[in-house]
């Protein structure tokens, strides 16, 4: 730590996200292996997707050591992305609904795949 | 260490917004490159929150059921196939990628020019072979299973159109970080910003975009792959 510029940090906090992001990306997939299904699958996926967002921002990014004005900037806008996620899920339910409406239930049959 | 809350003399916390946001000539106490990558991160996480909004949309109002992920992206090597196999191995050398180059800029600070070189390079190699298990897949979805952006025997239609805009985009970002990373790479290796006096915040700056291709994957990897 010998100057005082730029983003300098102990080496170890960068091997612990490491070892942190391979385990929790271990736990996602295995949410997929052992296939896991409704809330639960959900809820762990959101989960683990979130803590692996987080610690890449905060740590890999230096987010954590920054000022709080540009925290503010670049974190707080995608905020309102929930908006946009709100408003088509509503706009996505009306589609469905309303294709089945006119145009009956699906009569696919998925092929199985093959590999 | 440095301490960017309180640095210069400024107040920290919520008086140190009022106080940055104020300032006549600079509001973001960081090199302008940083700043300005930071507000191009920022405008490409909506283009992918568009593309992954757009994907939820048609998913929603399909009407047909959705391709499985977990059986179409798995992968037989001789025996029973394994669910997302190679899309966990992607994920994996994504993140390993993602642990050298914040090691890259660790060094960089350092002025470790070696270690960062080399490390810079094996971020790069990591990149590169992402984007070749990539073509791989796109080569076995379009080739073996005849997934077309407009249709494809799983299930509904939109299945292939949302899939190779968000991984064809996200592919396009890792290739651009390839070459943006060598060209950075080669930079530290010859010396051009140690003659300039620069602190090597390029480095940081690099990993900065190249951090961000890790968490976009995260998102597709957890709503296109997991979901």
């Amino acid at each position: 730590m010998a100057s005082a510029e730029g983003q300098q940090h102990p080496l170890g906090i960068y091997y612990k996200i490491w070892v942190l992001l391979f385990v929790v990306s271990f736990f996602s997939y295995m949410v997929d292996y052992l296939n896991l299904q409704g809330m639960t699958r959900w809820g762990l996926i959101l989960l683990f997707m979130f803590v692996k967002a987080g610690f890449i921002i905060a740590i890999f990014m230096h987010m954590k050591w920054e000022r709080l004005g540009l925290k503010l900037a670049i974190l707080l806008p995608p905020v309102f992305i929930g908006v946009l996620i709100w408003l088509m899920a509503i706009e996505g339910n009306h589609t469905e609904l309303t294709r089945i409406e006119f145009f009956g239930e699906s009569t696919m049959v998925p092929e199985e795949v093959h590999h | 260490m440095s301490d960017a809350a309180t640095m210069d003399g400024l107040p920290g916390g919520t008086k140190g917004v009022v106080t940055d946001f104020s300032a006549d000539r600079q509001a973001f106490h960081v090199p302008w490159g940083k700043a300005m990558m930071w507000i191009f991160l920022l405008s490409d996480t909506f283009i992918f929150s568009c593309f992954l909004v757009g994907y939820m949309h048609v998913r929603m109002a399909a009407t047909d059921p959705w391709p499985f992920p977990s059986e179409v992206f798995a992968l037989s090597f001789g025996g029973d196939p394994i669910p997302l196999i190679l899309i966990a191995i992607m994920t994996f050398i994504l993140i390993t990628s993602s642990g050298t180059m914040a090691l890259a800029v660790n060094m960089g600070y350092r002025k470790n020019k070696k270690a960062t070189f080399w490390l810079m390079v094996a971020t790069a190699i990591l990149g590169a072979s992402f984007v070749g298990m990539q073509a791989f897949e796109w080569t076995k979805l379009i080739v073996d299973e005849g997934v077309r952006p407009w249709g494809n025997p799983f299930g509904a239609a939109q299945f292939g159109s949302s899939f190779f805009m968000i991984t064809g985009f996200h592919g396009m970002h890792v290739s651009a970080g390839v070459i943006y990373l060598l060209v950075v790479a080669n930079r530290v290796r010859n010396g051009f910003y140690e003659q300039r006096g620069d602190n090597y915040e390029i480095v940081e700056i690099a990993g900065l975009y190249w951090h961000f291709v890790d968490l976009v994957w995260v998102f597709i990897f957890a709503f296109f792959y997991l979901w």
